[in-house]
């Protein structure tokens, strides 16, 4: 008997008995489907994570001045003025191999105010090297670059325009920066809160040459309340380029062996990394358990299966009477549990990625469909099918035609 | 001289119950030539099943030789015994053994998914098939909407789909009632002066009065072995 037949009659088979292929199968819907929607909630969880950390920054580290120690007492990080405009510059001419974009940051608290009213909010002071750090693009407007020396222009957060221009768009209009007169370029992408919970829009940005001319004089060679932000080239250079610069500002600063660096490196990389490790885990875990319940799905299939061969035990007698090999007996009954399992496969597909959409959509995850799990899905339960389906199959093959024929139903 | 279609000779068939050790045959020797109408007699516990389940290649002698059609089948696997009843014999059953809720077609059609025949010309034979028992216009019904003379003769229409020469009967009127026994009859009978080799197992002398040899078993043995006139069952309606 050819194959298409088989499957054929194995379709016929499963139609006949409707509702117990739909309870067989729906063991297999709600183990796959279980996989399916933890494994994309994880991922969208997992990816939703991942955002957070590329709004603060792309392969981001954050070097800022050490704290100073005067008769025992710690002043605090940035207590102590250790980062120069020359390890600046040293970044920038390159002298780290591994590092790819170099922005000074400086921020200060203070007043801002529109034509109609005023606000309180960050300003910072940078170069357009910040931007790229930060994966940040303007929504409206444009963004500055380094040419633009010390221009008199401002971007805005969405909060401080939301606060500064009510129901007017703010692009060119005039803003007061600590009393100065600056026009507003540009309107920042939102970006929500940082993964330390502060607003991100709450901002203003202006050109570093402005900021140092107009806000902060600073103190001569030191940069004093700033940090400068670098960025690798990729995730992998991360640790290297921390060490790298550690090296040369210690050796820049005149540090002995014996000194404590006067400056730190933040590696907000390597948090990101732990929480992408943690939410792995979670995702794994929550997968596993997953795969128990597919685990059994299949047992039920098996189940069924041995029951079908014995509710059918005359009708294999009588196939066999008129000529079905026991090979031709275990094709049929292996065939109708893989199809169950294919189908059940199938829905249970479809049911996940509908769980995970809920899911998404509760929890404000991205919804991703995990297409490498979905084949996994399908192949295991497809491969549960044959499995499952192998021993009842054998036992019917095996089945002598003159007592299957004589059983009594 | 032709090889007869059945021969069998010094056939003996043991089966272990518990501690003992029942013969069902005991070194049956006998040929069936082609063409022919026999019926096996025997009471219960005769033999006359399990004769018919070696002939029919539903069972393997224990010791003895089995020629059908010429050909050794006592030493065949289970497999290639299948492939032998497909190929060679038609069963028609007490109890019609059709399949549950599949129409008598699909029923007919069955023995010929078994050898690979396309959907197509499985149809043709089928409806060929059930025209030649005289069912007419219920292909689509389901045994449960047949009656039980139909049923049967969707059996016999099974049994002839395959073109097998040979026909095994296992008490085919045993639950019919005797108008409907008489029309079953006349098929078979039908179907021998067709050339087909009819085998009768019964233990109703007068479902046996149909057929032209008679052979009847006791105990494991062939205690008789007579030829008749047979009686002539004409088919009605």
């Amino acid at each position: 008997m050819n194959l298409f037949t088989t499957f054929l009659l194995s379709l016929r088979a499963m139609w006949r008995h409707k509702v117990r292929t739909f309870l067989t199968m729906l063991g297999l819907i709600f183990g796959i489907g279980t996989v399916i929607a933890m494994v994309a909630a994880g991922q969208g969880a997992r990816e939703s994570v991942a955002d957070v950390f590329r709004a603060m920054g792309t392969n981001l580290l954050i070097i800022s001045n050490g704290s100073s120690s005067q008769g025992g007492a710690a002043g605090g990080a940035g207590s102590r003025y250790a980062l120069t405009w020359d390890d600046l510059a040293a970044l920038e001419n390159g002298e780290v191999s591994t590092v790819r974009w170099v922005a000074p940051v400086l921020a200060t608290k203070t007043q801002v105010a529109s034509e109609e009213t005023n606000w309180n909010t960050s300003v910072t002071g940078t170069n357009g090297a910040y931007f790229k750090i930060k994966n940040w693009d303007v929504a409206e407007g444009k963004l500055f670059d380094d040419d633009v020396g010390p221009a008199k222009i401002a971007l805005i957060g969405k909060t401080v325009a939301t606060q500064l221009y009510p129901g007017v768009n703010p692009i060119g209009q005039p803003i007061r920066i600590n009393g100065q007169p600056f026009e507003v370029t540009g309107i920042l992408a939102a970006k929500g809160q940082s993964a330390m919970g502060q607003d991100q829009d709450d901002i203003v940005i202006i050109p570093l040459k402005t900021y140092l001319a107009k806000l902060d004089r600073g103190a001569g060679k030191y940069i004093t309340k700033g940090q400068i932000y670098v960025s690798t080239n990729s995730e992998n250079d991360i640790s290297r380029a921390e060490q790298q610069i550690t090296e040369l500002f210690r050796q820049r600063h005149n540090l002995g062996p014996n000194d404590e660096d006067d400056f730190r490196i933040r590696n907000l990389a390597e948090f990101a990394l732990r929480q992408k490790e943690s939410t792995d885990k979670i995702t794994t875990l929550l997968a596993l358990v997953a795969a128990m319940s597919l685990l059994v799905g299949g047992i039920g299939v098996m189940n069924i299966m041995l029951v079908s061969v014995i509710e059918r035990t005359r009708e294999i007698g009588i196939r066999m009477a008129v000529g079905a090999k026991p090979l031709d007996v275990m094709t049929q009954f292996l065939v109708e549990s893989l199809m169950l399992s294919l189908i059940g496969g199938a829905l249970g597909l479809a049911a996940g990625a509908w769980w995970a959409h809920l899911m998404a959509d509760y929890y404000g995850w991205k919804f991703l469909f995990p297409a490498q799990t979905a084949v996994i899905a399908f192949l295991v339960s497809s491969g549960i099918g044959v499995v499952f389906g192998l021993y009842p199959a054998i036992r019917a093959s095996l089945l002598d035609p003159i007592t299957a024929l004589r059983y009594e139903t | 001289m032709s090889t007869p279609l059945v021969e069998m000779r010094g056939i003996s068939r043991t089966y272990q119950m518990g501690d003992n050790l029942v013969h069902a045959l005991r070194n049956v020797s006998f040929t069936v030539e082609r063409g022919a109408s026999i019926a096996i007699m025997g009471t219960s516990g005769s033999g006359k099943s399990t004769l018919m389940n070696i002939m029919g290649c539903l069972d393997q002698p224990t010791s003895g030789e089995y020629l059908l059609n010429g050909k050794d089948v006592s030493k065949l696997s289970r497999s290639q015994l299948a492939d032998v009843r497909g190929k060679m014999i038609g069963f028609v059953f007490q109890n019609f053994n059709l399949l549950t809720r599949t129409t008598a077609l699909e029923n007919v059609e069955m023995p010929l998914m078994y050898q690979g025949i396309g959907a197509r010309e499985r149809h043709k034979r089928a409806i060929e098939a059930l025209e030649r028992v005289g069912l007419h216009g219920r292909h689509h019904h389901t045994p449960n909407q047949l009656s039980g003379g139909q049923q049967q003769r969707v059996a016999i229409a099974r049994a002839l789909v395959t073109s097998a020469p040979v026909i095994m009967a296992d008490e085919p009127t045993g639950n019919l009632d005797s108008r409907t026994s008489y029309e079953v009859m006349a098929i078979l009978q039908g179907l021998v002066d067709q050339g087909i080799t009819v085998v009768l197992v019964t233990h109703e002398a007068d479902i046996a009065a149909y057929a032209r040899r008679v052979v009847t078993l006791r105990d494991g043995v062939i205690v008789e072995d007579k030829t008749q006139e047979p009686a002539k069952a004409v088919a009605v309606g």
